[in-house]
């Protein structure tokens, strides 16, 4: 089964550290019933491959799935704009009685022919998985008679978490699409970035930076991504694994097969960024490309580092000893921890509910020590602790913001519905300049001073 | 008249519907000290409540039973009632509402029973009220959910009575009403000397407002104990087609006579309410609203001009469109396109040729050489396609402020629309304007000149 598949991870180190029965059980932890939050699989799949733009995504299923969640992320687009628009079966009672394989077969042929997509990426839901509807088959089908790649994506939303659905996104990209196509030309500096979903265009601030360096990146899988590209990405010669470990598998599998080595590592923060440029580079020159890319790459960071904390530094004495409270997951508890840290901001808290272990090791190696760590704060606690102001400003996901606001304390958006771009150096220049607005709006005064004839009384 | 289309198509493209346990979760969030919870896999709540969120910008409780591939086939008894427990011991609610989804559906699951059996088996929880509701997501849309929900309540909390208050007055709103628009019409019931008890309450919950504390539940909305007294009213007003079901099972429960109005935007629409409460409480009509009336006419005077003769594209849910389709008809306008989510009586009345059960592709194609597209804000990339003004009516709004204070309701709530959809035609009179090359000669007739005169040496 390719669920217990990706369960054993063999380049996961929470995997690697189970006994074997454990492992065997896989990480389908059930949530407390009543007590849950996150998304589901289907939604971690659709996450990770909708970013695909030329792509059309059509979701089998009623009409929840599609209906209640469409255009609800800012991946951007360099050109076409087919992925934002929402495909769904929208199963009725009667599919559900009779099943619904056939319109599942007139949906892919009434788009492929009104809209003419490269291919069409079909994922399974909950409802068709439980009666039984057998997309595989539908999609090869459809693939032979229609002339384009039906891609299967078997991830339903009660298979598990989102970060199961985005390795399941992963196997349906290693199985159907990645190898099916040969590049025009390659280069001996081509290569993959693996995780990178190009929020708010974040691909865009790190882009330039690798196009100085001379670097050509065949395929970003998959942000900002056109299929041909991604189904001809087994011939870089080197990949980045960004993003934790959300697609772990693609990285781990592809350098199986084809012998791409990759490393990980993030854009989130200065340091990180030149490091990962540093990393891509020497991985590159280890694959055979010249090394003169390695005294490029130096010159490179060296200069917008430099940029980088010039333009930071105004910010500096207005944030000195500002405490945060960071809500968010993986990779970036601490990766824009150590950014902040480095500008004088005090980091009361990090959670690292979604952390790897090693997110974690990185997390002690910065910090200093566990207690700042939080583990599974309910927002009662968060609440409580922004309102004795224990901090001074909060960054979280959009679902905490309120938590914030009502406590009428400074909040700011870095997960995945943020309008602004935290990438590169350029992205740490705004994430550092958007925090200092954010914290010296004159806005907090303002609510928080009492009306007249109630300040009177107290 | 208008003919209803159905969907010929395979593929639904760009949804304009959502789903019934959003619709059924979203009713039960008028209700105090609630948490809302959907019976299925723990997505299908999270993207009801990133959608609501967006909307609302405000902290939305929603819980799951978090059912997985191994729950479902052995049934979701275990996870409802963990469920149960985990949120009265966590929030401890003054209700757990619970709605199915498509998931446990097609599975069948009996959560009635499992419900009767929970109570059975843990008196603990016997000062909590539990109410489902059927809801499959295959089935209906976010309308039918939310009236669905609200007939259980009615079910479950309502007590018959058989003393009356003799000023008491039941208000049912549809899901289509805004908080903003349930404030206005509880304080035009409450000028009349009449005390309405709304059920479901948004204007309490999801108001948008400042609270002392922070709260798991729901915060604001009806009471349980208020819900229960609404069987001691003399009468129901219900507002929208969708709740005549539910002021018919007001009115099996509770004796009480019901009348519904199907909607409560545009001049006449208001009058008739004005009129009914007058006759119901012995009250004139108070002059606040005879000023607002006169404001109002004011307003349709002088917005007119831009409404005269302008092609309008409405996709929203029926009782929506109903709504905003005979205000727009009312001010001159053509609905050319008219696209909605579920089936409902209005339908085939709807001012316009046809009205097609459908989806925004369908609008974005009807919408062609109109004027404005009126639709949630999914709407935009259609509207940025067709370069044409998006006047954002429904749910969601993610994309502007204020979501929970947009009144359509009265005749002030009519004069700002009015005055918001008049200015975006005002604004886009300016759009395609001439210029110097507006009118340019076809090469033809270039062609010939030059031909015709040899050129100056």
């Amino acid at each position: 089964m390719k669920v217990q598949d990706v369960f054993n991870e063999p380049g996961c180190d929470k995997n690697q550290g189970k006994s074997e029965k454990e492992r065997k059980k896989g990480c389908a932890k059930q949530l407390a019933p009543g007590a849950a939050a996150g998304g589901c699989a289907f939604d971690g799949a659709k996450i990770a491959l909708q970013p695909i733009v030329d792509v059309a995504h059509l979701v089998h299923g009623p009409i929840a799935c599609e209906g209640n969640s469409w255009d609800n992320r800012h991946a951007f687009s360099s050109g076409a704009q087919t992925y934002r628009t929402g495909f769904t079966t929208d199963l009725s009672e009667l599919d559900v009685i009779y099943g619904g394989e056939k319109r599942l077969f007139r949906a892919i042929k009434q788009i492929i022919e009104k809209y003419d997509p490269p291919a069409v990426f079909v994922y399974q839901t909950c409802v068709p998985a439980l009666i039984g509807d057998d997309i595989e088959a539908v999609c090869k089908v459809a693939s032979a008679k229609l002339g384009k790649p039906v891609i299967p994506i078997q991830a339903p939303g009660f298979a598990g978490v989102k970060n199961l659905g985005n390795k399941l996104a992963g196997e349906a990209l290693l199985d159907y699409v990645i190898g099916t196509v040969e590049p025009h030309y390659t280069t001996p500096y081509d290569i993959n970035i693996i995780g990178e979903y190009n929020l708010s265009g974040e691909l865009w601030q790190v882009k330039p930076l690798l196009d100085a360096m001379g670097v050509r990146v065949l395929a970003c899988i998959s942000g900002d991504a056109r299929y041909r590209e991604i189904a001809c990405s087994h011939r870089a010669k080197a990949a980045m694994m960004v993003c934790s470990k959300a697609m772990i598998n693609v990285a781990r599998k592809m350098e199986e097969r084809y012998g791409i080595p990759y490393f990980e590592g993030s854009f989130y923060g200065i340091g990180d960024m030149s490091d990962s440029l540093r990393q891509i580079a020497r991985l590159l020159v280890r694959q055979g490309a010249p090394d003169a890319i390695l005294a490029r790459t130096e010159a490179l960071v060296k200069a917008e580092e430099a940029r980088a904390w010039a333009r930071i530094e105004g910010c500096r004495q207005r944030l000195q000893g500002k405490r945060v409270l960071l809500i968010t997951g993986g990779v970036k508890s601490w990766s824009v921890v150590a950014a902040l840290q480095e500008i004088g901001i005090e980091i009361v808290g990090t959670s690292v509910k979604k952390s790897t272990k090693e997110d974690k090791d990185r997390i002690k190696e910065i910090m200093g020590d566990e207690a700042h760590m939080i583990d599974d704060m309910p927002p009662r606690e968060m609440y409580k602790m922004l309102q004795e102001a224990r901090a001074d400003i909060m960054l979280s996901g959009g679902r905490s913001q309120f938590v914030a606001l009502k406590a009428k304390m400074p909040w700011m958006d870095i997960n995945q519905e943020r309008h602004h771009a935290f990438a590169g150096y350029e992205g740490m220049v705004t994430l550092v300049q958007e925090i200092d607005k954010t914290l010296h709006n004159p806005v907090w005064a303002q609510v928080r001073k009492a009306a007249p004839w109630d300040a009177v009384l107290a | 008249m208008a003919i209803v289309l159905h969907p010929s198509k395979a593929a639904t493209v760009n949804p304009l519907k959502m789903s019934q346990p959003l619709g059924a979760s979203y009713a039960f969030l008028g209700m105090n000290r609630c948490m809302p919870v959907m019976h299925g896999s723990q997505g299908c709540t999270s993207f009801g409540l990133v959608l609501l969120v967006r909307h609302f910008r405000e902290a939305i409780p929603l819980q799951t039973t978090a059912m997985n591939e191994a729950t479902t086939i052995m049934g979701g008894l275990d996870n409802v009632e963990k469920a149960v427990l985990n949120i009265h011991s966590r929030a401890n609610p003054d209700l757990i509402a619970i709605c199915s989804t498509g998931l446990t559906e097609t599975k069948g699951d009996d959560v009635h029973a499992y419900l009767q059996l929970i109570r059975q088996r843990h008196p603990e929880i016997a000062e909590t009220a539990l109410v489902y509701v059927s809801t499959p997501d295959y089935l209906g849309a976010f309308q039918d959910g939310w009236a669905n929900a609200v007939c259980a309540l009615i079910e479950e909390l309502v007590e018959a009575s058989a003393t009356k208050s003799p000023r008491q007055v039941n208000i049912l709103p549809g899901s289509h009403l805004s908080p903003a628009d349930i404030e206005e019409l509880r304080e035009i019931v409450a000028s009349f000397g009449l005390v309405p008890l709304v059920l479901p309450d948004l204007s309490g919950s999801l108001d948008g407002h400042m609270s002392e504390a922070f709260s798991p539940t729901t915060m604001g909305g009806t009471n349980i104990a208020d819900a229960r007294r609404m069987g001691a009213s003399v009468a129901t007003l219900a507002v929208g087609e969708q709740m005549r079901p539910c002021a018919k099972r007001m009115q099996q429960r509770t004796g009480a006579p019901f009348v519904v109005f199907d909607r409560l935007t545009g001049l006449e629409a208001i009058d008739r309410l004005l009129a009914w409460l007058a006759e119901l409480s012995g009250v004139p009509v108070p002059a606040k609203w005879r000023r607002q009336r006169s404001q109002l006419q004011d307003a349709m005077l002088d917005a007119h001009f831009f409404f005269g003769g302008k092609k309008i594209a409405i996709g929203a849910e029926p009782d929506l469109l109903w709504s905003l389709s005979n205000l727009f008809h009312e001010m001159g306008c053509e609905i050319a396109a008219a696209v909605t989510t579920t089936h409902s009586p209005l339908l085939d009345r709807v001012p316009a040729a046809a009205v097609m059960i459908g989806d925004l592709e369908d609008l974005e194609q009807g919408a062609a050489g109109c004027d404005l597209l009126v639709t949630h804000s999914h709407g935009r990339q259609a509207a940025e396609r067709l370069h044409i003004p998006h006047y954002r009516a429904g749910l969601p709004m993610f994309d502007r402020l204020g979501a929970s204070h947009k009144l359509l309701l009265g005749y002030r709530g009519t004069r700002e629309v009015l005055f918001e959809v008049g200015n975006m035609l005002l604004a886009d009179l300016h759009h395609g304007a001439a210029t110097p090359q507006s009118w340019p000669l076809p090469e033809a007739t270039l062609e010939a000149v030059a031909g015709a005169t040899p050129a100056l040496q």
